[in-house]
């Protein structure tokens, strides 16, 4: 029961004794074994995670704890650098790469106590919106697993086929989302590029906390693109991403684009009076594709503002739409120039072609990256050649302003925050879900989260109610630059309101052969 | 009329060349106007062609490459340190290790600033960073950031001297204008070890600052281009901006060549590489405009390529192209925020000034540069502008003149005598420096004293400074006395010596 608290109610218990930062940190690995066909973690660094709590018990011991975060066991997404510890981007690119430096964010949370039990999977550089397309295999959603879901989920086939109905995480966080969802870990840590953090967050019931571009460093995060990329944090509840982003948020000076002022961490009131607040409902979120039930919820939730008394009001984003396909080439283009010094000469992967240094670079990308990194490199290159710079980038650099300006006049309008669907559906089954190619498949699924990431914007998904299936969906909130406090705040009372249900975990051991099957196949493919 | 120094190079170069020249017609006015024809004018022994036409304008362009005097690199905190064990200074992000993020060096945007101030440049106050990107085994990144679009300073000029057939009575002074100074990253090094057929590289270069600084074509000749980078190398090193050392690669020389007919447009150029000294500069420049006129009038045509110059065999041969043509896909740098530089006029009340930089502030503390030094020197001294030029030209030559000067009554038109007829010419001769000097700026004022108080002669003063120079530690004085050189102003003194003389005579 205690793995099931919320990271300050555990936070509580480590300080009153109830628990010792061993104890739980064990408790966690154990489940980490036994939830094992998840696929959430790449690594897990079991001999350092002990040596940290072991630290970290002495510290309680001696009544000098270093913070809420002292013995928390917390995971973090595996393009995070870590030292010691393997940082691998699910790529064969750097498989078995070490590290020598911690990311700023990972050093922050072990300077103040926290342990890190281990490392996550994602896609291939965190490209992709299933976690699916990684070099370790699949993430399984925890839900796929639950009282929940099998209960309302009607099964294709029988019982020994139920392998085939998993459903994804979601991504490119999905082992960092899973690995909350599963308390495996109190928090973890994503990235959020597009989406990355608050999709997989929506399919898994947790929340997840995309902040403001330059709040938190980017400093050891393996870039996908540097000028959207932010940490991501993914938490039980609204009030533990508070924490963490109190404990992380701030000026590095290693990522000059952090910004200079001190941040305030911030415990988060509890609203009574809506009256003054402002929701703003932005119409071209209606995507298609949107399903039913999402936009029933939507509306229930703007109802219930409505009915709290604030303000809800229709507004108009008129440029998001064009958000798509402006990431694509802003994303291609930084990935082209970010995956440039993967070329097998001072880390990562080496192919063994030496006729020449241009075969050695050629052979180490093919043989380093996957398809999707290979074609996102491919479209790059071409949208930065000289004849197509200023009919490419450029425009959608400007598109791009144009996204972020509608967001700004809506804010100038008098809207607080806005109110959005997460995702369009609740998560696909995965043998659904890889019927498309990742292109598709992340043009579809970031649409509703991309536009945050254009404009810098923080916005957080608040997990809201099970869907017929048995399924998490969330609903997300969109604030204003540097006003966490306020998206926070707003995103606390709603999660009070809805009261999200608990994931009930079905005994899952048995399901651990089938799995060890499948990540074979999908590491050789 | 200004500025022959150029003829005297073409009719060499012409003579080695081929063909008989034969006197050529009087030069056309070009439209490049009196420069471009005083450059062809000497002699009527312009390489005016076979065909006799209008003779050929050369048109030089210069690309400099200053390695910044910093402390660090400019995004990392790595030293930078010159023949260093190689790979010993290198940051995570000199290495381009996944997810390290450039941090722009304070101390190289100063530098930066500075040089554009002493070039007349404008500050931009907001410049951009780009990514310049291609494959090299010593660029770890995959890509250079440099500042493509929006470079630190734009539109400046450099006024440079020259002499007339080399003659340092012939002054004459030119003026090139500078497009502009960026910053950018210098990449590391690569070694070819051809027997084992493999490439060491050493990265301990890789990231250290550099400013770019691009000269229109407004040169004619290797002499003019080696004279303005002279210049350059002063100005640098005056503002300490550079040690601007050529041998060391801390200032690198790319060369732009064409030639053209008067009256037409510029012709194709060349970019000739590999230029590491001063004199090679104008050998190479000199050497590529020939090629390019006996190519041209051989009936060939120019290539637009890269070309080195082979200082052992003294001309320049096409380089292999590494890529092909070469689209270096820039893009903006995300990581760098744009570099904002203020004026007292823009600079934010209550900011904190560590965080910011201030033109104003730096144009302030600019030190004299060389041209206002030498006009000093020629004010205050009464020296001629030659010999400006060269107490400038040698470090610290200068103010070892100045501190002469100050200890002595000797007028500084005959110190300068001294300092450039003996001193100069001894430490040239013995391979040193003026800090190595045996001889310091406070004997010899000792010395030009005793000379100036008439206590010795001055064939006496030279035998005394030749035996400072064996460094043994005596003063001047001292050595008048053991060696008796004193010239004798006592009356009675005198008569007793010639008294003793002729009692002398007397006795034999």
């Amino acid at each position: 029961a205690m793995l099931r608290a919320s990271l300050r109610q555990v936070s509580a218990a480590l300080k009153e004794g109830r628990v010792t930062p061993t104890e739980l940190c064990q408790r966690c690995l154990a489940l980490i074994k036994s939830t094992k066909f998840l696929n959430a973690y790449i690594t897990v660094a079991e001999e350092t995670a002990l040596k940290q709590a072991k630290e970290s018990e002495e510290r309680y011991k001696r009544g000098q704890p270093l913070g809420i975060l002292d013995g928390i066991p917390v995971a973090v997404k595996d393009n995070f650098n870590t030292a010691g510890i393997e940082t691998t981007c699910a790529s064969n690119m750097l498989k078995g790469y070490i590290s020598p430096y911690n990311a700023t964010v990972v050093q922050k949370l072990l300077d103040q106590g926290a342990v890190l039990l281990g490392k996550t999977n994602l896609d291939e550089f965190a490209m992709g919106s299933g976690s699916t397309d990684g070099v370790f295999g699949p993430v399984r959603n925890p839900w796929s697993y639950s009282k929940q879901y099998k209960e309302k989920s009607v099964p294709k086939s029988h019982s020994e086929d139920e392998d085939f109905n998993w459903v994804i995480t979601g991504g490119s966080s999905g082992g960092s989302a899973a690995a909350v969802s599963s308390f495996t870990c109190f928090a973890a840590l994503g990235s959020d590029t597009g989406g990355s953090t608050r999709n997989p967050a929506a399919h898994c019931g947790v929340v997840g906390l995309k902040p403001t571009y330059g709040l938190i460093s980017r400093h050891g995060l393996i870039p996908l693109v540097n000028s959207m990329d932010v940490p991501g944090i993914l938490t039980r509840c609204v009030d533990d991403a508070a924490v963490l982003l109190g404990s992380l948020a701030g000026h590095d000076p290693k990522d000059s684009t952090t910004i200079q002022d001190d941040f305030k961490p911030f415990e988060l009131p509890n609203l009574t009076d809506l009256s003054k607040l402002s929701i703003g409902i932005p119409k071209e979120y209606h995507a298609p594709g949107l399903s039913s039930e999402i936009l029933a919820l939507w509306s229930k939730a703007a109802d219930l503002f409505k009915n709290a008394g604030a303000k809800v009001v229709e507004v108009s984003l008129p440029h998001t739409r064009y958000s798509i396909v402006c990431y694509h080439v802003l994303c291609t283009a930084e990935v082209a120039s970010n995956m440039a010094r993967f070329d097998g000469l001072e880390y990562g992967h080496r192919s063994d072609k030496k006729e020449s240094t241009e075969s050695m670079y050629a052979a180490t990308r093919r043989e380093g990256f996957n398809d999707v990194v290979r074609g996102r490199i491919l479209s790059g290159n071409y949208f930065l050649l000289k004849q197509n710079y200023e009919k490419y980038f450029v425009k959608a650099l400007k598109v791009r302003r144009l996204i972020a300006n509608d967001f700004v006049k809506v804010f100038r309008s008098g809207v607080d925050i806005l109110l959005t669907p997460t995702t369009l559906s609740d998560a696909a089954p995965y043998m659904e879900f890889i019927q498309e190619d990742n292109r598709t498949r992340s043009a579809q699924d970031d649409i509703l989260t991309q536009a945050a990431n254009m404009a810098g914007l923080p916005a957080i998904n608040v997990p809201t109610a099970l869907s017929e299936r048995g399924l998490p969906v969330g609903l997300q909130f969109i604030g204003r630059s540097f006003q966490e406090k306020q998206l926070l705040t707003v995103a606390k009372w709603f999660e009070k309101q809805v009261q999200f249900p608990m994931i009930q975990l079905e005994e899952v051991k048995r399901h651990d052969s089938c799995v060890l099957q499948h990540q074979k196949s999908a590491s050789f493919s | 009329m200004a500025a022959r120094g150029c003829g005297a190079v073409w009719r060499r170069a012409r003579q080695r060349g081929a063909g008989g020249p034969g006197p050529g017609p009087a030069p056309a006015p070009s439209p490049r106007g009196q420069r471009a024809v005083a450059c062809n004018a000497r002699g009527g022994a312009v390489p005016a062609g076979k065909s006799g036409l209008a003779p050929w304008i050369p048109v030089v362009g210069l690309e400099i490459h200053a390695q910044i005097s910093s402390n660090s690199k400019l995004f990392s905190g790595a030293q930078v340190q010159f023949a260093a064990p190689p790979n010993s200074l290198v940051s995570f992000f000199d290495a381009s290790l996944p997810g390290t993020l450039p941090v722009l060096n304070r101390r190289c945007v100063e530098a930066a600033v500075m040089t554009g101030l002493a070039l007349n440049c404008s500050i931009n106050k907001k410049s951009l960073f780009d990514r310049k990107h291609y494959f090299y085994a010593d660029l770890p990144a995959g890509y250079q950031i440099t500042q493509q679009r929006v470079p630190i300073a734009v539109n400046g000029s450099l006024s440079y001297s020259l002499c007339v057939d080399n003659k340092m009575s012939q002054m004459v002074t030119r003026t090139v204008r500078i497009k502009q100074i960026q910053l950018e990253q210098d990449s590391g090094k690569s070694l070819h070890d051809d027997t084992r057929s493999q490439t060491l590289v050493d990265l301990n270069r890789a990231g250290v600052g550099l400013m770019e600084v691009v000269m229109e074509p407004d040169m004619c000749c290797g002499e003019e281009a080696a004279a303005a980078v002279r210049e350059l190398q002063l100005i640098l090193q005056t503002l300490g901006s550079s040690q601007a050392v050529m041998a060391e690669g801390q200032l690198r020389v790319d060369a732009n060549v064409s030639v053209h007919r008067p009256g037409e447009p510029y012709g194709v150029r060349t970019e000739v590489k590999n230029i590491n000294s001063m004199r090679f500069l104008a050998k190479a420049v000199d050497y590529e405009i020939q090629r390019q006129i006996e190519e041209l009038e051989n009936g060939g045509t120019i290539l637009n390529e890269t070309r080195a110059f082979d200082s052992k065999l003294g001309c320049t041969v096409p380089m292999r192209d590494k890529e092909g043509k070469q689209d270096y896909r820039f893009m903006p740098e995300p990581n760098l925020p744009p570099l904002i530089l203020y004026d007292e006029k823009s600079l934010p009340a209550n900011m904190n000034h560590q965080q910011v930089i201030n033109i104003d502030w730096i144009h302030k503390r600019l030190p004299d540069l060389p041209s206002v030094k030498r006009e000093k020197l020629v004010e205050q001294y009464g020296i001629l502008p030659e010999h400006s030029f060269t107490l400038l030209n040698e470090d610290g030559l200068a103010e070892f003149f100045e501190t002469v000067v100050k200890q002595t009554q000797m007028k500084p038109k005959k110190v300068i005598g001294w300092i450039l007829n003996d001193l100069l010419s001894y430490l040239k001769q013995h391979s040193l420096t003026v800090k190595e000097s045996p001889v310091s700026s406070f004997l010899l004022a000792d010395l030009l004293n005793l000379l100036e108080k008439k206590e010795i002669s001055s064939t006496a003063a030279k035998q005394v400074l030749a035996e400072l120079w064996k460094g043994e530690g005596k003063t001047p004085l001292e050595i008048v006395k053991e060696q008796k050189l004193e010239l004798l102003q006592d009356q009675k003194e005198l008569e007793q010596i010639c008294q003793a003389v002729i009692d002398g005579q007397e006795n034999e």
